[in-house]
């Protein structure tokens, strides 16, 4: 920012500061104002006004932004110590990246985080954990993997539309695309197979033993296999035009699950709800199947509690009971969010879950199932930033501006930059 | 006489000090929000620092200036896409806006209507501005390509493209800036005597002619105000770069950088890498080459000739 733009900032900043205590604040009453910091769909609303219905002394408001928004936002509020919300969503890219300030926020170790810890899948717990055992954050959702498909689409190619039979075309991600390139032959117009490469990409990746970096921290893309051949398979179903060049979280995508722009699309439990907000129209067209491949995960995410908020005891105990079992299996049922504590994974309640969105596929089902298989990967310290790059690398790709080795080489150099 | 000497002495000290008084809120003002701003963000540039650690910060002097100016790519890209767009955006407003405000110096109907109109882009949230215009020039389903589609244009992604990209923001700019300066341009055209475009046409002079001879002329002032105030505007266009490509790659501005500014590139290593350092210096460096452009588009504009 430019100095003259950067003092008219802090006169806004002063002045709201001025006028709003900068923060949390008691409100009118003697009720205590609890903010809290979310992107996307979290599937709190309800639970929110449930809590503060039992817990009258306490106001909550919910501040949701879009997802690089939001952790931009509160890398600069803890940078500044000023302005955070007393709870801050962290999103599974980001969580390596915080958790290396842990002075920033409240151990939860030291608020009885010790107690409720075997709640949580262990490498969930631990994904949080900073490298002197400090607790930045209590586990939401863990992502799973699946693959969402339009049955009217896919019949009108002349496939099969059954979730078992679907899921027999793709036992792996090269039967995915070959049967993408019979899709595509007989296709309505203007249908793509799959939204854009690096929706694709980024659950080939989630599905690899090592991601981006291995556990020293050290970045592996010179010798990753796994990435490195689900890149050139991306990249031919790309050049195949099986994809309808979409990035993903933009209103151009969300604008393309209305329009039917394409047949499938990458699910982490986490996408069900998105799709469902943006395009309730297609009720019922959708369904949900496994995942090529089997396994793997992308997403998920933690409640942190910045340092420098002003009800810290009470923000720690909203954001347990807002974690808690019972919270997340309202917040499955609900929103669709796969829970990321494994009690869950054997209640009936949970694993015969259908949801009618998706023509009442057994989602509980198919994503506990996803759950029990999953081989955590581990994620270093900028691999929400690695994973941008990669996706700008397949948007090149796709936009035409470079062939698959030289966005490769690119993406290369980005992230050694990025990490130097 | 006592007495009388005590207030004359008073009345020195208050004619001598008053005056220093009365400019000192805006000094203060100054100081807190514009100089120690500078000053910090020159210091900060010194030092390695991520955002969130300052107390790990440590000096390493002008290694990041070094970075920046000899070794980093990226930033002269965007340098280079900050000095197209400033092109792009400056010349366009400058020329519209004379031509704006040109119109609307007649005696036509409802004209203090048309007078708010022009202003109306400017005042509305550049936010949503940018929103829309990105929906504008959206690939599949944008308004401008389906114009295009219909004379059989074909369809643009405006995003992909460099030229096309860099077209779409300047739209953005122009379309909101425009109004402001003709405005400007417009309270001035009213205070030429019309005696002087009585004695033009007297001596044959076309209305072509008067504009070019009498009216540009007499603006010049507000000509070299207005050519200042849109460059160090334009020089830090962030808000239309990051809107027109949101996601999480926003701060990129397009897969290949194609659309991102200084500021941008700025703001991607502040608050994506956590480079506060690198950052400031970019700010630095950004703020010397706005001055270096707005002395240039003075000095063009000053040529204007007045005789």
């Amino acid at each position: 920012m430019r100095p003259r733009a950067m003092a008219i900032g802090c006169a806004a900043l002063a002045t709201a500061m001025v006028l709003s205590g900068c923060g949390s604040e008691s409100a009118a009453g003697g009720k205590t104002k609890l903010t809290i910091g979310l992107f996307g769909n979290f599937g709190y609303s309800e639970l929110l006004k449930e809590y503060a219905s039992t817990h009258p002394d306490i106001e909550i408001q919910d501040r949701t932004a879009s997802y690089s928004d939001h952790h931009k936002n509160l890398a600069a509020h803890l940078a500044t110590n000023s302005g955070a919300a007393d709870i801050e969503a962290v999103d599974t890219g980001y969580i390596a990246q915080f958790k290396a300030t842990p002075d920033k926020f409240v151990d939860l170790n030291t608020k009885g985080g010790g107690q409720l810890k075997d709640r949580w899948l262990a490498w969930k717990w631990e994904s949080s954990l900073s490298k002197d055992g400090q607790q930045i954050g209590y586990g939401t959702d863990v992502g799973g993997l699946a693959i969402c498909y339009r049955r009217d689409l896919l019949e009108a190619a002349g496939l099969p539309s059954e979730r078992t039979q679907v899921a027999a075309l793709w036992p792996t991600w090269q039967d995915f695309m070959a049967t993408g390139k019979r899709f595509q032959a007989n296709a309505p117009a203007g249908t793509k197979w799959f939204d854009g490469g690096p929706t694709v990409l980024n659950a080939i990746v989630g599905q690899a033993p090592v991601g981006y970096y291995d556990k020293s921290d050290k970045l592996t893309l010179g010798n990753n296999q796994e990435i490195k051949q689900g890149w050139d398979l991306v990249v031919d179903g790309v050049q195949s035009d099986l994809s309808a060049k979409l990035l993903y979280s933009t209103p151009a995508w969300n604008t393309g699950f209305k329009q039917g722009q394409f047949a499938t699309v990458t699910c982490p439990a986490w996408q069900m709800a998105k799709i469902k907000d943006q395009a309730p129209d297609t009720a019922g067209k959708w369904d949900v199947t496994s995942v090529p491949g089997g396994g793997g995960n992308w997403g998920g995410s933690y409640l942190t509690i910045p340092k420098q908020g002003k009800n810290v005891d009470k923000a720690v105990e909203l954001a347990a009971w807002l974690t808690a079992p019972e919270q997340q299996a309202r917040v499955f049922t609900g929103a669709g969010l796969l829970p990321s504590t494994p009690k869950l994974y054997d209640d009936p309640a949970i694993v015969n879950y259908q949801n009618p969105f998706f023509n009442n596929a057994p989602v509980g089902k198919l994503f506990t199932d996803a759950a029990k298989q999953l081989q955590p990967q581990y994620q270093g310290p900028k691999a929400g930033d690695v994973q941008t790059a990669i996706g700008n690398a397949m948007q090149r790709v796709e936009q035409g501006k470079q062939n698959g080795e030289d966005a490769w080489r690119q993406f290369v150099g980005d992230v050694q930059k990025l990490t130097s | 006489m006592a007495v009388v000497d005590r207030a004359a002495r008073k009345h020195r000290w208050d004619t001598k000090f008053a005056p220093y008084a009365y400019v000192a809120p805006y000094f203060l003002l100054f100081g807190v929000f514009g100089l120690f701003p500078l000053l910090y963000t020159v210091w900060v540039s010194l030092q390695h620092r991520n955002l969130l650690d300052s107390d790990g910060a440590y000096f390493i002097w002008f290694s990041n200036y070094h970075q920046l100016l000899f070794a980093d790519p990226y930033f002269w890209n965007a340098m280079g896409n900050t000095l197209s767009l400033w092109l792009l955006t400056t010349i366009p407003q400058i020329l519209l806006a004379l031509g704006i405000a040109q119109l609307l110096n007649r005696k036509v109907r409802t004209r203090t209507l048309f007078r708010m109109g022009v202003i109306l882009p400017n005042i509305t949230s550049v936010a949503a501005v940018t929103i829309i215009f990105a929906q504008l020039f959206g690939r599949d389903f944008g308004l401008i390509n389906w114009v295009l589609d219909l004379f059989g244009a074909g369809h643009i992604d405006w995003q992909a493209g460099t030229a096309t990209s860099h077209i779409a923001i300047a739209t953005m700019v122009v379309w909101r800036w425009t109004g402001y300066h003709a405005l400007i341009f417009l309270a001035s055209m009213q205070a030429i005597p019309a005696s002087l475009y009585e004695a033009a046409t007297l001596d044959g002079a076309k209305g072509w002619q008067q504009f070019w001879r009498i009216t540009v002329p007499l603006l010049r002032p507000q000509i070299i105000f207005s050519t200042i105030i849109a460059t160090t505007g334009n020089m830090r266009l962030l808000a239309e770069p990051l809107l027109f490509n949101p996601g999480a790659a926003a701060s990129t501005g397009g897969s290949d950088r194609q659309f991102q500014t200084a500021a941008l590139y700025l703001y991607e290593q502040g608050f994506t890498n956590w480079d506060f350092g690198y950052s400031s210096a970019i700010a630095v460096v950004l703020a010397i080459a706005t001055v270096i452009v707005a002395g240039l588009g003075y000095l063009v504009t000053k040529r204007i000739q007045t005789d």
